[in-house]
């Protein structure tokens, strides 16, 4: 968070209910010292992760942009560790000017052990502010703590993309997504391809061909497969197709609304991660397809006989601290068609 | 094969940024002001946030000579300076590429020959219909010289693809001007075609102010004449009139701000709950209040109107000269820079609630904000000596520069006497939400190429707003009397206090 003035409060051994208190000073303190010093209300987000990597998704945050949670709660967890230490900071981007209202953002980062984790609830419940959606994000792998925090979480924040088992990615996703909204951020890789392609086929003569796709190709990096699973299972929920099936090579199958529709997953090298191509194939021949480039994506159309022309889609990269900015952003809406894409997604897989 | 039947396009379902037909986007007045400043910005963030269609050019259209590669340059120049995103050189440069340069008058035939050249092969190079958006960000003079010239090269209507003209502001000078552009307009166009800007429909806070109403029920109920006492709106600018002398001197405040934005704003605080929020049923109960305001008589300007000019005074702590003393402003000039309305709506609703609509250049500070002032409570059981005492509720919807609602409300000191002051419930933009709002052309230019008109005002709507507006700007036009003057830096002329009825104040600026 690019803090320009804190007011810090810090402990050794405490408990919730004195950090809270401390919050409450802090904020108070804040305000005495201008009234132009607002308190952000619109997200808490709780992160629970290794002590030792806490200061890498320390930087994550940081490059988010605006989207800064109002409250986050980083839990440091810490082999060995049997209390509570806790620092509690009321960050603000700069000194208000004399009506000028200037937000502010709290943090506070827990020290705490992997013994807390199975009750975290009961630690994180009275630092959260209380009618705010609660944003659990835990990025390296604490499952038990954010199964923990049901109760007072409505979104957890996940990336498939890093777990290398992506069908154990996608039923975890399902599960989760039982009980709370999930927003994962190798779905939101995936939103300007669904865009675009979503305008490739907005004209009504470009939208009967939907109905003779042969064949869809996508091109990912390796380590994004889960992207582009969740692109082509929006593809065939959208489009209203029965469960496909994948093999582990990322060849398989789909029904659509002339017979089988091929699908293939491809890996392509790229410098940065998420999908890099793709392309739609029809029953006459043509194809329509899709490029990662500088400056948008570039589009092609081949038409049965060759002939091929192509146009840019502009569009700037959002980076992944962008992505991550997103993910924050998107767990304050729903998404309509992520269910269905996960589902068609996971049941590839099975 | 039939396109008959085919339904809504299902890839979209979801997205946050629906598809835009492709289009061809030509500026009038490519490189005034406007153009630079708002409009190439605007568009240059929606090809940055990826809500450009694939197939998307932009042909500029000015009087002077220019080639392709100057007006590139210019144009680069200007997104660069005035975008509220640091552009992405690959997004500008794939912006800018095909962008084309049209010389020529408005008037000559010569020009939109070549328009249609270029639109003709842009086209031919897409390979697909492209829909055509004017934007008509020229001088006023030339709206109706342009419309005439589209529709005379065959440029204004086809079978193949869509034809839309935005036309900026201001819509006519006077009732009659507005009606004789309109029949200009539609002679050429259908109304379905038409997008007549006012840019602060495009604004968040605004728009908000429809969630607002109808999206809680608390402030219905009270949302009439027997709980509201009356209703301010403020348009207030801590500036001068800069580099506008030559436009503000032939406006004047009532034109440049009170017939649109702030009718706009009246209709939109006024109207009643829409059966659905599409262009025509907003656009219907918006009219609908228009005409329920009592169009003032000759007779009646002096009581409900007043009017003023700044003079030099002291602005941010630095001395400013008077408005008759800015470069370019006759010695002589009789133009107001500052105009306060009462008017009245009569209707069910609002009959005999005073909406009082105040605005002027070089006041104490720049806010936008519509205050409204629910009635006293009937019976007082509390103490009033010794404190501020209990205020009437008052909800204020501030548009700029801090976006957001507050409520006043009467609380309890601490202490053991039962003593009350007002306090405030305020909720602020910036601290509820994470996403920047876009500028509101960027919003409203998205939207035309959508064919989407809910942000856009009516043909009725622009001759409603000037039935209530031209009997006040012919009574301030014919006027001998002296205009009150005004201290630059100051709440605006003393007489606006006049305009009040009893027991009503403004709110300080």
């Amino acid at each position: 968070m690019p803090a320009t003035n804190d007011t810090v409060w810090a402990a050794e051994d405490t408990t919730p209910a004195a950090i809270e208190a401390a919050l409450r000073e802090l904020l108070i303190e804040r305000h005495s010292e201008s009234d132009g010093y607002v308190p952000a209300r619109v997200l808490n987000l709780i992160c629970i992760v290794e002590r030792q990597w806490r200061g890498e998704i320390a930087n994550r945050l940081r490059r988010v942009g605006r989207y800064h949670a109002s409250r986050t709660i980083v839990c440091a967890v810490s082999e060995g560790r049997r209390t509570i230490d806790a620092v509690a900071a009321v960050a603000a981007d700069a000194t208000p000017a004399t009506g000028e209202h200037v937000l502010t953002h709290e943090t506070v980062i827990l020290d705490l052990g992997p013994g807390h984790l199975e009750h975290l609830e009961s630690i994180v419940d009275p630092l959260v502010i209380t009618d705010l959606t609660t944003l659990v994000w835990a990025p390296h792998g604490h499952w038990q703590a954010v199964d923990a925090l049901r109760g007072i979480s409505q979104c957890v924040l996940l990336d498939s993309a890093e777990d290398p088992d992506v069908a154990g990615a996608l039923r975890r996703a399902q599960r989760l997504l039982a009980e709370r909204y999930v927003v994962d951020l190798a779905w939101l890789r995936s939103t300007p391809w669904r865009e675009r392609i979503a305008t490739l086929f907005n004209q009504p003569k470009r939208r009967v061909l939907l109905g003779q796709i042969a064949q869809i190709r996508i091109r990912n990096v390796a380590e994004s497969g889960a992207s582009a699973l969740l692109l082509c299972g929006w593809l065939t929920s959208r489009l209203g197709w029965p469960q496909g099936q994948l093999t582990r090579d990322g060849h398989g199958r789909a029904i659509g609304a002339m017979g089988e529709v091929g699908v293939m997953l491809e890996s392509v090298p790229q410098d940065v991660p998420g999908l890099g191509g793709i392309t739609i194939g029809f029953r006459d021949g043509s194809e329509l397809s899709l490029d990662r480039g500088p400056g948008g994506l570039t589009a092609r159309r081949r038409d049965g006989g060759g002939s091929e022309r192509s146009w840019k889609l502009l569009g700037a990269s959002r980076g992944e601290g962008g992505i991550l900015g997103e993910g924050i952003r998107q767990s304050l809406l729903r998404d309509p068609t992520y269910r269905d894409a996960l589902d068609a997604a996971a049941g590839m897989l099975t | 094969m039939t396109l008959t039947g085919i339904g809504p396009n299902p890839l979209a379902q979801g997205l946050e940024r629906l598809p835009v037909a492709p289009t061809n986007l030509v500026i009038f007045g490519a490189t005034g002001d406007l153009a630079r400043r708002k409009l190439l910005p605007a568009i240059y963030n929606l090809a940055h946030e990826g809500a450009l269609p694939g197939f998307f050019n932009l042909i500029g259209v000015s009087r002077g000579e220019l080639t392709h590669e100057a007006y590139r340059e210019i144009a680069a120049e200007s997104i660069r300076r005035f975008s509220r995103t640091p552009p992405d050189e690959s997004v500008l440069s794939g912006l800018l590429s095909e962008l084309r340069y049209v010389s020529g008058g408005f008037g000559d035939a010569e020009t939109y020959a070549t328009l249609s050249t270029a639109l003709e092969e842009l086209g031919a190079a897409a390979g697909e219909p492209m829909s055509r958006v004017f934007y008509l960000s020229t001088a006023p003079e030339y709206f109706s010289v342009i419309v005439g010239a589209l529709g005379a090269a065959g440029l204004a209507q086809s079978q193949e693809f869509d034809v839309r003209a935005i036309i900026e502001k201001p819509f006519g000078t006077s009732l009659a001007e507005a009606r004789q552009l309109n029949a200009e307009v539609l002679s050429v166009f259908t109304e379905s075609q038409v997008f007549r800007i006012d840019h602060y429909l495009g604004k968040e806070t605004v728009q908000n102010m429809l969630a607002f109403r109808f999206a809680n029920g608390m402030f219905e109920p009270l949302w009439n004449r027997n709980y509201i006492a009356n209703v301010q709106i403020t348009a207030a600018e801590d500036i001068g009139i800069e580099s506008r002398a030559g436009y503000y001197d032939h406006a004047g405040a009532l034109r440049d701000l009170v017939e649109n934005h702030m009718m706009q704003l009246l209709t939109l605080l006024c109207m009643e709950p829409p059966v659905t929020f599409s262009a025509d049923d907003v656009r219907d109960e918006k009219v609908k209040v228009l005409h329920a305001i009592r169009t003032p008589r000759s007779e009646e300007i002096d009581q409900i109107s007043v009017r003023g000019q700044y003079g030099p005074g002291v602005s941010g702590g630095r001395p400013v000269v008077g408005y008759r003393e800015e470069e370019g402003v006759p010695e002589d000039s009789h133009t107001e820079t500052f105009a306060a309305l009462r008017l009245l709506v009569d209707n069910w609703r609002w009959a005999g609630v005073p909406f009082y609509l105040r605005t002027g250049k070089r006041l104490a500070r720049k806010i936008t904000e519509i205050a409204v002032t629910l009635r006293p409570v009937p019976h007082l059981a509390f103490e009033q000596e010794g404190s501020l005492g209990v205020r009437p509720n008052q909800l204020v919807m501030a548009i700029q520069p801090n976006e957001g609602v507050s409520l006043s409300l009467g609380a309890k000191i601490p202490g053991p006497r039962m003593r009350i002051r007002p306090v405030n419930m305020e909720f602020l933009y910036g601290t509820a939400f994470l996403s920047q709002s876009p500028e509101a052309y960027e919003r409203l230019i998205l939207d035309a190429m959508r064919g989407e008109a809910t942000l856009f005002t009516r043909n009725d709507e622009v001759e409603a707003q000037w039935r209530i507006c031209d009997p006040i700007v012919s009574a301030w036009s014919g006027a001998s009397a002296a205009l009150p003057q005004y201290e630059a830096g100051s709440q605006g002329p003393a007489e606006a206090q006049a305009l009040l009825l009893e027991g009503h104040q403004w709110r300080a600026i």
